[in-house]
């Protein structure tokens, strides 16, 4: 199966209706016609066929996580991905994050009048797809239309279940004095990537956003006998935020290396050009992860077996029970806290 | 990265550190004009690496930072306007006015847009001939050029709908005010790079005679700094007070006479008051006489305001080097990149905000790893 094929014409009949209109959302026979022909048609699975008020399914033994996000990504497609994908790719990340198995997504779509068909069929297939990819299904759903002027063409929220099939506490409480702090590839890509294309920036190479599920990697973890301590999502604030926040809430001092986080030098030209720092830009398939000392090395060699995470790196420590302190290295040896960034990243003057 | 990584090794810059290590010999107070260079010498520890009788001063060299308050009041008062579609570089967006900031002028509906460059000003003029479109020119001589372009292709253009808030700031006459101020402490100067790349080193060479102050054209990257500190110290253990130029792969001693014709046709040099300086004669550029037109000020009808500063702010006595950022006692607590109280704690080149970013819980022993 092609699964970025994109080639399946829209079924809902575009020469008569080629933008959604507020009638799409108006509990009438057009609103059945898109539920049935785009939802429907592509999310199809027997929960979701079964077309009752609430999707119904039985409970696996175990915990489950459960997690909700929502998605305004402008453009709605971008180099590397789209909103729909990121709307799978995001909330199951957030369950892997507490190591759980993704198994059922809610959808919910805002979206504005007008918007074209083609390219809400081309969202929803890429969330198909996506979805397909990471394992988990579509359930349930709500589309709302609202009025022209009054949305950014599409909003999706999603809402994530998953069963926590180990016995882990995976947080930042767990957090010890000599754990190794890893990440699982190149930092600042997705955040780039949307920068350049919102901003019309014409870098010479396209930056692709990282966009992209990293369950595989931590549930292979986890089967290993991974002690793993903590798990971070590593998207708006980037790395930064995500080191303060465990610092934080662990009351530990973390240390870090600049010349051990990966960052493509493409990424880097184009923080640099814009004075950004790429350990404050967003990523939406890259995870920080916190494991014991002696396991270091076996969690690189696992995660450098999947393709999303075959760039991790060990990129410093935990050091000890302190006054939550992040502090990196510098590429020249002299050492700084490396703060949360603070408010909207903002281009530097010069 | 090319022309970055080679400026960034730390063996080189360990090398460099023992270098000014051993050629110091006495106490010597150092201040580096230039915003980006305080940014860089706080982000990769710079300071760190030298000996403790260096002290460095961080300079008025930060545009955002200098920006005076009824020149932001103005840019609110404007960017509020519904005909207008108001353009900055993006960091001037947090600057506090007296009461709010372009942010938020934002958030109640105004257009506030972000640009990365003059021209695409000129672009959204042209786009939307029914709006008035402004954009904020403010910086150094560094950023004169791109304006003065936009002004040029905008008046070539017979652009209607486009006009400039401007608060350019010129660096001679600021290193020419602090050093006759009574109070000063600066010994020697790391001069901009990038305002000699356009401006060349001409106009430096009477102020080091005069006022007997080495002045060194410096980079951006850790290297040049450390270079360029290491070039001051040597002329100041040697009693020598000469303009030199660390900077050599992009600044020579003409400068950019292109760029340097462009800013003469379209500015003229004016008095300009300098946020927690005061005025500094001739620090400025506003717009020539046959540009008039172009000018936001005069469009508006804003000209004579005159807004005081908030008495707790020190940012004054910090962007002259009198004090340090975290000798203020606003500093991390009233004061916060989240809450500015003055403007050297808003950009990111500020050195208010580079301390908070960089150094907010130093100790020397919390950072040890």
């Amino acid at each position: 199966m092609n699964i970025l094929d994109f080639s399946a014409t829209c079924p809902v009949p575009i020469a008569k209706y080629p933008q959604v209109m507020m009638a799409h959302g108006g509990g009438g026979t057009l609103m059945h016609q898109l539920l049935r022909d785009v939802f429907g048609k592509a999310f199809s699975n027997p929960i979701l066929d079964a077309a009752h008020d609430s999707a119904q399914f039985a409970v696996p033994p175990g915990k489950l996580a459960m997690t909700t996000d929502s998605y305004v990504v402008r453009p709605i497609f971008f180099p590397g991905g789209d909103i729909g994908s990121m709307a799978v790719h995001g909330t199951v990340n957030d369950l892997a994050m507490s190591g759980a198995r993704p198994l059922y997504l809610s959808c919910g779509f805002i979206i504005e009048e007008g918007l074209p068909m083609e390219t809400l069929w081309r969202v929803v297939c890429s969330m198909r797809d996506a979805a397909r990819r990471c394992g988990v299904k579509i359930v349930t759903g709500d589309t709302k239309v609202v009025d022209k002027g009054k949305g950014d063409g599409l909003f999706i929220n999603t809402t994530g279940i998953g069963v926590m099939e180990h016995s882990l506490a995976i947080g930042p409480q767990n957090v010890q004095p000599g754990d190794a702090v890893i990440v699982s590839g190149d930092l600042g890509r997705h955040g780039m990537a949307i920068m350049a294309v919102r901003d019309g920036l014409e870098f010479e190479s396209a930056i692709e956003s990282d966009s992209a599920p990293v369950v595989e990697p931590v549930l292979a973890l986890i089967k290993s006998g991974i002690a793993i301590r903590c798990l971070r999502d590593l998207t708006r604030g980037g790395l930064a935020s995500a080191l303060n926040e465990i610092a934080e809430a662990a009351g530990v001092k973390i240390a870090v290396e600049q010349n051990s986080i990966p960052v493509r030098p493409d990424v880097n030209a184009a923080c640099e050009m814009l004075g950004l720092d790429a350990l404050h830009v967003a990523n939406e398939g890259r995870l920080v992860a916190f494991v014991a000392k002696e396991d270091a090395a076996k969690t690189l060699k696992i995660l450098a077996g999947f393709s999303v995470s075959a760039n991790a790196a060990s990129i410093g420590s935990v050091v000890e029970k302190s006054e939550p302190l992040v502090v990196l290295r510098s590429a020249i040896g002299a050492n700084r806290i490396l703060d949360m960034p603070s408010g909207e990243q903002l281009p530097r003057i010069c | 990265m090319k022309y970055l990584d080679e400026y960034r090794d730390g063996a080189l810059a360990q090398k460099l550190a023992a270098e000014i290590h051993r050629v110091t010999t006495k106490p010597w107070t150092i201040m580096e004009v230039c915003g980006g260079q305080t940014h860089a010498i706080v982000k990769f520890g710079i300071d760190e690496l030298l000996p403790q009788q260096i002290e460095l001063i961080h300079g008025p060299g930060c545009p955002v930072c200098v920006t005076p308050l009824e020149v932001i009041d103005k840019a609110l008062e404007i960017a509020a306007r519904p005909e207008v579609i108001f353009t900055s570089f993006g960091d001037m967006l947090r600057v506090p006015g007296s009461t709010t900031d372009l942010l938020s002028v934002k958030a109640k509906g105004g257009d506030v847009r972000i640009v990365y460059s003059p021209l695409d000003a000129v672009k959204i003029a042209r786009e939307n001939p029914n709006k008035e479109v402004v954009f904020f020119g403010v910086g150094f001589e560094t950023t004169a050029p791109a304006t003065a372009m936009a002004v040029y292709q905008a008046s070539q253009l017979g652009l209607k709908n486009f006009s400039m808030l401007i608060s350019h700031v010129l660096v001679p006459p600021a290193i020419e005010a602090l050093m006759s101020s009574p109070t000063c402490r600066v010994q020697g100067f790391l001069a901009a790079g990038h305002v000699c790349a356009v401006m060349g080193y001409e106009e430096y060479l009477p102020l080091a005679k005069k006022y007997r102050v080495p002045i060194v054209v410096t980079g951006f990257e850790p290297l040049d700094i450390l270079h360029g500190i290491l070039m001051v110290v040597r002329q100041l253990e040697a009693g020598r007070a000469e303009v030199e130029n660390q900077y050599v792969r992009a600044v020579n001693q003409a400068g950019n006479r292109t760029a340097q014709d462009l800013v003469k046709k379209i500015f003229k040099i004016v008095p300009r008051k300098w946020r927690g300086v005061g005025e500094i004669p001739q620090s400025g550029l506003g717009l020539g006489d046959a540009y008039a037109g172009f000018d936001a000020d005069k469009k508006f009808g804003l000209t004579d305001r005159l807004v005081d500063e908030p008495a707790e702010c020190v940012a004054g006595q910090i962007l002259q080097g009198l004090k340090k950022p975290h000798e203020c006692g606003a500093f991390g607590g009233k004061c916060t990149p989240e809450h500015p109280l003055g403007a050297t704690m808003v950009s990111s080149e500020g050195a208010c905000a580079a301390y908070y970013r960089y150094r907010r819980h130093e100790t020397i022993a919390k950072l040890k790893p």
